[in-house]
């Protein structure tokens, strides 16, 4: 008995350990690469055999990269602030009020976030040209609340249903507006799914790929993921692999840190925008 | 009654007025951004789609009706020939690619999230740790993730080549992501290992939510865990497992960037969104490119009406 339960404890954990290994090697391989340089690249390795730090001198040296960088940091913080500006009032609205529609309105925000965003691309790009704002970053900012905004209004409406009513019921009876309600008493409240939800919805807007690559025009006005994508070395034929391997983990450990941080917290914010839809 | 109506209580009245004019002014800003951003872009898309608007030149289209879709020419000879988007075989290849490629990788995902979440379920030494790891592949950006896996495909250095040498599954370098037949699976692969974390964080969500004694009971009565999975478990996860599985399907039909930086221009991946957008952009049609888009579309919100009607019938199914 002891040693059916030995085996089967010892499977147990090698399904674990197989779990781990393969969630982690991709990324462990990747810093492993940045280290390398030259002909050591083209060996492969297990584990670190030199620490060279050459490729993100060199990513940290490229003018273009760091632009990139910032403009990543600008579009998605701006995004993100708008959509949770946008999202709370409207939320409070979707979550507090009971009015005909409401449903109607809800399924409509979600079918919105469900969008394929090719199918708005041709029209946005007409908009976009048409406000004069293409090769810019307010092209991205624009673009990104299509999805960012159905987003946050979803989760922050679940979250919203889920605070007691006693609260609020006892700041009407003290003559309190719904302007007041949501500012002086559900805001303070509302704090930790903010930042989960605002963290979600700034992975999603660093992330994009589709948009940034076609609204943009001059290397300058690039965001990370297409700086990245399009990445070459001196030639068209050689692909600098240390060098993206270096960005990549650059970009990536930021977003790492904040989601082991925050990791209660996201997974609660992706079920509720997930499970309770 | 009908004064009633009209006219509540004066005090509730004016609170429950005051509230609905508040809602209003509330939903109004996100209404009036939502429209400008999705609305409006999506019908000036559908319209695109049945002009011949260039994108040098996108005030000048003229209305074409279905030309865009399928048009078909009689020639004297008595042969007929079709042409636009719905005889082009190239859509054709392109919905084809997508649909293998949505239904592999999200049913892949499922059983995997769900065996994942079966093990985060389960107590034991370390299972936060375990937590930790499998969000990694889920916070990075897709782009960077088709890059490392593109280099650990590559055909001449690539660490998978020389795992698979070492171990005997394979007795040549491949080129995983340039070849015809595995282009496919290496993109399948890589979208697995990337979402599969999604997946078991909903199943796990699900799975918490069945209370343990049931697990208990099940135990005393010695029922076999298989068949505690079979019977129990699984029909209790499924509406969270549904709900997941809608949400990576969708997510997989428009799928663009992951195939876009891994196996770009390659015949035997090209997803819709890819084709369409290479039409919009690249090659100047920006019409046909539109009425690729709309399609894609419209077979998204298909699936999701279809989605919905055949959950409502489920729905009412369990309740009976």
């Amino acid at each position: 008995m002891t040693r059916k339960m030995l085996l089967k404890k010892t499977a147990f954990y090698a399904v674990v350990v197989v779990i781990v290994l393969i969630s982690v090697f991709p990324f462990y391989y990747a810093i492993l690469t940045s280290l390398k340089t030259g002909t050591d690249l083209f060996k492969v390795n297990y584990f670190p055999s030199s620490f060279n730090f050459s490729n993100y001198i060199d990513i940290l040296h490229n003018g273009e990269f760091i632009r990139s960088t910032l403009n990543s940091v600008f579009i998605a913080s701006t995004t993100v602030a708008c959509a949770l500006l946008l999202a709370v009032t409207a939320s409070y609205a979707l979550a507090r009020v009971r009015f005909r529609g409401r449903g109607l309105l809800l399924m409509s925000i979600l079918a919105i976030s469900m969008f394929p965003q090719i199918a708005v691309l041709a029209g946005l790009f007409e908009l976009i040209r048409f406000i004069g704002i293409y090769n810019t970053p307010w092209a991205m900012i624009l673009s990104y609340t299509i999805f960012t905004l159905p987003f946050t209004v979803w989760v922050l409406t679940t979250f919203m249903r889920d605070l007691p009513v006693e609260i609020e019921e006892a700041a009407i009876v003290d003559g309190a507006t719904p302007w007041t309600i949501i500012t002086q008493i559900f805001m303070p409240l509302l704090w930790p799914a903010l930042v989960t939800t605002g963290l979600l919805a700034f992975i999603g807007a660093w992330n994009e790929f589709l948009f940034a690559l076609t609204f943009t025009a001059s290397e300058s006005m690039r965001t990370v993921p297409v700086a990245i994508a399009m990445l070459s070395g001196s030639s068209q034929y050689e692909t600098p692999w240390g060098l993206i391997m270096a960005a990549s983990v650059l970009v990536t450990v930021p977003l790492v840190v904040l989601v082991l941080i925050f990791q209660r917290k996201i997974v609660s914010g992706l079920t509720a925008g997930g499970v309770k839809g | 009654m009908f004064n009633k109506a009209i006219l509540p209580p004066p005090g509730t009245s004016s609170l429950q007025r005051q509230k609905l004019r508040a809602a209003f002014w509330f939903l109004a800003p996100m209404l009036i951004v939502l429209f400008c951003v999705a609305a409006w872009p999506l019908l000036r898309s559908i319209y695109f789609s049945f002009t011949n608007t260039s994108l040098t030149n996108l005030y000048g289209g003229e209305w074409i009706g279905f030309k865009n879709y399928l048009t078909w020419k009689t020639l004297s000879s008595g042969h007929t020939i079709y042409s636009g988007t719905l005889a082009d075989p190239a859509w054709w290849n392109a919905v084809w690619n997508t649909v293998k490629f949505a239904l592999v990788s999200v049913s892949l995902e499922t059983i995997f999230g769900l065996m994942v979440a079966l093990v985060l379920n389960a107590e034991f030494k370390g299972r936060g740790l375990v937590r930790a790891a499998i969000l990694i592949p889920w916070a990075i950006p897709t782009i960077v993730s088709a890059k490392i896996w593109a280099w650990m495909f590559n055909d001449q250095f690539g660490i998978i080549n020389n795992m698979l040498l070492s171990i005997g599954l394979i007795d040549h370098k491949m080129a995983w992501t340039a070849n015809l037949d595995t282009a496919m699976l290496s993109v399948i692969i890589v979208d697995i290992w990337k979402t599969t974390p999604f997946m078991a964080l909903l199943c796990l969500a699900g799975l918490q939510m069945i209370p343990r004694d049931m697990y208990e009971s099940a135990k005393i009565d010695g029922i076999h865990p298989i068949k505690v999975f079979f019977q129990v478990t699984l029909p209790l996860v499924k509406p969270a497992l549904m709900v997941a599985v809608i949400f990576r399907t969708l997510d997989a039909l428009r799928m663009f960037d992951l195939v876009y930086v891994l196996t770009p221009n390659s015949n035997a991946t090209k997803t819709m969104s890819i084709l369409s957008r290479e039409n919009l952009i690249d090659f100047d049609k920006f019409a046909y490119g539109s009425a690729q888009s709309t399609l894609l579309f419209a077979i998204i919100a298909l699936f999701v009406v279809l989605y919905i009607w055949l959950g409502k019938i489920d729905l009412s199914g369990d309740k009976s």
